[in-house]
């Protein structure tokens, strides 16, 4: 094994395949190390990506991609749809994807621009010197090793362990840690092209439940709850259970999975000296939605731009480092992430009485943008009464 | 008495949500099993965070 290059990564999925295609891209020596004996496996992931989104970063192939999205439910307690259509909204919606595959594709894609892969190989702690990161002490299936680095690149996800030991806190309290379980299912009813989304604090508090076509009569039903509302009796996977005997009684389970979705803020600050964070483990999953795909790739490959510049300048700091943490929070989707958090944390105060009413409010609406942003200001404009209340919502557009 | 968190391997997912919210870093998921590395505190956020309700503080004599 090679032990020393330019730039580590740690973490096959999304963040790091881009951060280390765009590295070699860049005429680095990069390393991906994955924990994990293949890329791809397990699925932790709802799979949901938009369109528009995707697009930036890689060509849409339909071997990757289980299914083309056409509209969105948004169903209340009570039952009321809110329904947001393609064709009304004249852009395009989404993409449910197989991540087994398409992982695979974005680390292909980071091999053929030249950078190593091994998998089986976990970061056990950083290699530290005089307080920056110089690397990682690795076990490669059972054998030690170290592997230094100009820089290292932490795209570990949830677990997010090498930050964390390297000194940035990445721990997630329990109330914005959502709780997942969710089963790929065969043989059920559903409309192949509509994603939806079930709210309520009987079916999931605090959080939501999602059925996602992965083709016809096949999804992905599965839920998220905060980890406050998780206990003996009440966890994802009963409410998950619970559901699918209800809804879809006959279909059949063909894979089941679990996994945790942060949505607390993003970290504090995503580098060190020697050390940048991206996707998951830099906490930057959407609040709102739980979707982290693309900030995953954005951040992935805006980490190894910066990481590029920093290695060809000779000064990989912390100060050095610094624009990749700037430009990320002064982006859209830094924007967007700053709001949804605070719409998240405005939604999970509601009743199952008030999701409705607001439901009702909206529910007969042509929405003319797919957006949390336009929901919002509908929301706004057809209840005067709860304007008050909804004062938190509207400061959120503001 | 002290108490101790018990892994039921059988029921884990392998997800690694108890990871991310364990404060003291005692827990590793490793490949397809998750282990208990370091120092547990039996706080019991993890077993709280659990999907599945594979992990248990429990009380022994």
């Amino acid at each position: 094994m090679k032990n020393n290059y330019d730039i580590l990564v740690i973490g096959g999925g999304p963040a790091g395949a881009l951060a280390a295609k765009t590295a070699a891209k860049a005429g680095n020596s990069v390393c991906l190390i994955e924990k994990r004996p293949a890329i791809g496996t397990p699925v932790r992931c709802a799979e949901g990506i938009g369109k528009e989104l995707l697009k930036e970063y890689i060509k849409p192939d339909p071997r990757w991609i289980s299914a083309d999205i056409e509209s969105a439910r948004i169903i209340a307690p009570n039952g009321t749809a809110i329904r947001l259509d393609q064709d009304r909204a004249g852009s395009e919606v989404g993409y449910v994807l197989d991540r087994k595959v398409f992982d695979r594709e974005l680390v292909w894609q980071a091999a053929e621009a030249g950078a190593d892969v091994i998998v089986k190989t976990r970061a056990t702690a950083p290699i530290m010197e005089n307080g920056a990161v110089r690397g990682a002490k690795v076990l490669s299936a059972g054998t030690p090793a170290d592997i230094r680095a100009e820089v290292v690149i932490a795209a570990d996800g949830t677990e997010a362990q090498f930050a964390r030991r390297a000194g940035l806190d990445t721990t997630v309290p329990l109330r914005e840690m959502m709780s997942c379980a969710q089963y790929l299912m065969a043989d059920i009813d559903i409309d192949a092209g509509s994603t939806d989304f079930y709210l309520g604090n009987e079916i999931a508090p605090e959080g939501y439940l999602w059925v996602f076509p992965k083709g016809d009569r096949t999804a992905n039903v599965g839920i998220g709850i905060t980890g406050r509302k998780s206990r003996d009796g009440s966890r994802a996977k009963d409410y998950l259970d619970r559901f699918v005997a209800k809804s879809f009684p006959d279909g059949k389970t063909i894979e089941a999975i679990a996994g945790g979705v942060p949505v607390c803020r993003p970290l504090a600050c995503t580098v060190g000296d020697g050390l940048l964070v991206a996707g998951d483990a830099a906490r930057v999953v959407d609040p709102i939605t739980g979707g982290g795909i693309g900030n995953a790739m954005y951040t992935g490959r805006l980490a190894a731009q910066v990481a590029s510049k920093c290695i060809e300048a000779g000064n990989c700091s912390k100060e050095s480092l610094m624009p990749y943490d700037t430009e990320w929070r002064a982006s859209r989707m830094g924007t967007i992430l700053e709001r949804n958090y605070k719409v998240k944390e405005y939604f999970i105060t509601l009743d199952d009485t008030k999701l409705n009413t607001l439901a009702d409010s909206i529910a007969s609406i042509s929405f003319s943008e797919f957006s949390v942003a336009a929901l919002i200001r509908e929301l706004i404009k057809r209840n005067p009464k709860m304007l008050l209340e909804l004062k938190a919502l509207k400061d959120t557009l503001a | 008495m002290s108490t101790m968190l018990r892994i039921n391997r059988d029921k884990c997912g392998y997800c690694g949500t108890c990871v991310a919210v364990c404060p003291e870093d005692a827990l590793e998921l490793i490949d397809a099993y998750l282990s208990l590395e370091r120092e547990c505190i039996a706080c019991g956020i993890c077993a709280r965070a659990c999907p599945l309700g594979a992990l248990e503080v429990v009380h022994e004599e």
